[in-house]
């Protein structure tokens, strides 16, 4: 059992938790993730771990209210308890200085990049980032994006903030402008087979971080196996991270509706 | 093992069970037939998820059955225990009508009775070195079921007993995995007077006891009780701890513990890396099983989905294929088919087991192998291509080698697919553990006889080490490796 320290909306469908986790604050590093599952009958989610506090011994997470288990928590207030949270799991993010890092971040996405671009930022390297929601009012994390990135750029569906367009469109404009070593996008499937395609075109390095179904994220289920370079993996224990121009998205975003009639249903409930 | 055979010879002589084995003559004891164990009919018992199949003995059947043991003065038997309990002593108390003594009896060598009478290959075990079995070619004692009976039967009657421990020597040490092994581990730990904690990965203690085996086959009631008996001892539990990850071997150490037992399991998957294989509606036996017993997606109030198919087909030939393809009856199957490349006479499976699947309508398609699935239009599963098999020579494991019979390629409709051909060791804690000597094959390198690894304080056993073996035999390890822990231990820290 894991208390709730602190609940705050970051927009109309995204929560921010404060969780007590002495251990895992400790032990996390950027790019890993928790599994955690609310009620006994409660189903596992994995949520990458945003931030941790070693001194009150927390870890922050964001999560979009989008079905029945992510509804559950979100229902949850401060003072409540998380039934069960475990991690840190899978692979940190390589942390390196290459030079210039350009991190794109969509949606909800946008919270597991920041650890990425935080840690980036503070081994020494120049990080442009690009930040893309439907509209104003569901793009997350800005201010804090803004503490540890060189440049931010922000682009909107509709208009209503930054720049209307793509993040693809945002991140091209930067590409062309400067050398860019290296990329990590993160955001939805499709958002970051298109990222992949457009740094590919540029032959620049790059990683994504996926959010493939998983039941208990140890290397046991084989629910979040992806194909990677011609090779199955495990999501959970090989990742979440991979190269990106080695994924087979097409196959990825098939997988994500493998219990689409399911997942339809239990809204409905 | 000079010791316990001393032992076994002493209490054989005790007067009760000298008084007991004249009381019947051999040649009466012979003619008794073995046992039938009572089943749940086919028809119904694949209504439900939980309804177990075999309702045990009772009193006087399994005092009957205890009575055809001899009490022999060489009990083979015994040999054929991977956790050596002392099996005449258990099943003479049974036949005097003790049956907590002989429940006792049990515990005082494995933490776990009630599930070993529900789930160990008792016919390739103990039964098999059975004086029955081995020279006069007859039934041998039931000693399966009248394990179970024991331990049921101290259950229900509501008096438990806690097995003595020695004195807290306040040594810390821990068993990393809460599966058979780590459970056995923890049992003889405690009893020996150490400070015991078992750490889970999952949100439930029990590993493959819980998230493998269904219900049908082994309630979860049952296993809980068992873990509270542990819990009562003095073993402490820590779930949603992932060692080496939630914190390090070294965090442990600064904490205190002075020892570790590996008996993280074989949780790695395989797949058979064919294509279509990554098909929504293809999953692993481990997925599809989790979901049900860990996650109870068949129940309405789970939050967990899985999904039912109306034709499942499972790939595999193990207990593990049986349990996911009478699985997928219980939830609603049409038809289920299990595919195995080779025949029946080669099947990894417990008799058992196929008997209990061939009873509910499972339909057995032998020596085919998949070799590829097929979408339908949106992307999910509907077909499987099978190649037909013949049996070849033998291979390195004695069984016929299945080899292909050329151009016979046969296709059926499917809507799920469970592949169950077995599991890899998870790298996951070893993974943490530098300096620890892996074989290629993934497994943590051991002493056959002290279970030790290439770390001095570290130890192992179940099917870390084996790479996929039997509750039993992970059982056997554990027991193993605390009598070895212990002896390093004691010298290291003059105990």
């Amino acid at each position: 059992m894991n208390k709730i320290v602190e609940k705050q909306r970051l927009s109309e469908l995204v929560f921010k938790f404060v969780v007590e986790a002495p251990m895992i604050a400790k032990s996390r590093k950027p790019g890993n993730f928790v599994i955690l599952r609310v009620g006994t009958k409660g189903e596992r989610i994995p949520l990458t771990i945003v931030d941790s506090d070693l001194e009150n011994g927390t870890i922050t997470l964001i999560v979009q209210n989008v079905g029945a288990s992510s509804g559950k928590l979100c229902a949850l207030e401060t003072g409540d308890y998380i039934t069960d949270l475990v991690g840190p799991l899978g692979k940190a993010t390589h942390i390196h200085k290459p030079g210039t890092i350009l991190a794109m971040g969509g949606g909800v996405g946008i919270a597991p990049l920041y650890p990425i671009v935080e840690a980036f930022k503070k081994a020494g390297n120049r990080v442009i980032t690009v930040l893309a929601a439907r509209n104003k009012d569901l793009l997350i994390l800005e201010k804090e994006m803004r503490e540890y990135s060189d440049e931010v750029i922000i682009m909107t569906d509709d208009g209503s903030y930054g720049r209307k367009g793509l993040i693809t469109d945002g991140a091209e404009e930067i590409i062309k402008r400067e050398k860019v070593d290296e990329c990590i996008a993160i955001g939805p499937a499709i958002m970051m087979k298109f990222a992949a395609l457009l740094t590919k075109k540029y032959n620049i390095p790059t990683q994504v971080s996926l959010n493939t179904i998983m039941v208990d994220g140890t290397g046991m289920c084989g629910a979040c196996r992806v194909t990677v370079n011609g090779e199955t993996k495990f999501t959970c224990v090989d990742g979440p991270e991979f190269n990106a121009h080695q994924i087979d998205f097409d196959e990825m975003l098939q997988r994500l509706r493998a219990y689409k009639n399911e997942e339809d249903q239990a809204r409905k409930k | 093992m000079t010791d316990y055979s001393e032992i076994l010879k002493q209490e054989r002589n005790a007067a009760w069970r000298a008084e007991l084995r004249n009381t019947v003559q051999n040649k009466d004891r012979i003619n008794i037939e073995r046992v039938h164990m009572t089943e749940a009919e086919p028809h119904e018992r694949i209504k439900s998820q939980t309804c177990e199949v075999n309702k045990g003995l009772t009193p006087d059947q399994a005092r009957r059955e205890a009575s055809r043991c001899m009490d022999c003065v060489n009990p083979t038997c015994i040999e054929g225990c991977p956790v050596s309990i002392n099996i005449p002593k258990f099943v003479k108390y049974i036949e005097a009508g003790h049956f907590l003594d002989a429940a006792a009896t049990l515990k005082e060598f494995s933490a776990l009775p009630a599930v070993c009478g529900r789930v160990c290959p008792q016919e390739k075990q103990c039964e098999a070195k059975c004086f029955y079995t081995q020279k006069m070619k007859k039934d041998p004692v039931a000693i399966g079921y009248l394990e179970r009976f024991a331990a049921d039967y101290e259950r229900e009657s509501g008096k438990i007993q806690v097995p003595k421990v020695e004195k807290r020597n306040g040594v810390k040490v821990a068993a990393i995995g809460s599966g058979p092994a780590s459970l056995s581990f923890a049992g003889d730990m405690i009893k020996f007077g150490y400070d015991v904690t078992v750490f889970e990965a999952l949100h439930e203690i029990g590993g493959v006891l819980k998230y493998g085996i269904p219900e049908f086959r082994l309630p979860n009631s049952i296993v809980d009780v068992e873990l509270d008996n542990l819990r009562q001892m003095g073993v402490n539990f820590e779930k949603n701890f992932v060692v080496g990850r939630t914190a390090s071997f070294e965090d442990l150490k600064e904490l205190g513990y002075k020892a570790f037992f590996i008996g993280s399991g074989a949780g790695l998957p395989n797949f058979m890396n064919i294509p279509g294989e990554n098909l929504n509606g293809v999953m692993s036996s481990n997925e599809y099983l989790t979901r049900v017993n860990l996650m109870y997606a068949n129940q309405s109030d789970s939050d967990t989905p899985v999904l039912r198919g109306k034709c499942v087909a499972v790939v595999g030939g193990g207990n593990t294929a049986m349990d996911a393809v009478r699985t997928s009856k219980r939830l609603g199957a049409e038809r289920s088919i299990i595919i195995y490349r080779r025949s029946r006479d080669e099947m990894p499976a417990r008799l058992e087991e196929i008997k209990h699947a061939e009873e509910e309508g499972i339909e057995f398609m032998n020596l085919a192998n998949p070799i590829e699935y097929l979408p339908n239009a949106e992307g999910r599963v509907a077909k499987v291509r099978l190649q037909r098999m013949k049996l070849g020579e033998p291979d390195a494991s004695g069984r016929r080698k299945p080899v292909p019979i050329d151009g016979d390629i046969v296709e059926i409709d499917i809507d799920l697919a469970i592949v169950a051909i077995g599991v890899s060791p998870n790298p996951l804690i070893p993974a943490c553990l530098a300096g620890l000597k892996m074989s290629k094959w993934g497994t943590i390198e051991v002493n056959e006889q002290t279970m030790q690894s290439s770390i001095p304080e570290v130890f192992a056993g179940g099917d870390i080490v084996r790479g996929g073996a039997t509750v039993i035999l992970a059982m056997g390890d554990g027991r193993r490796a605390a009598a070895s822990m212990h002896d390093y231990l004691k010298n290291r820290y003059n105990l």
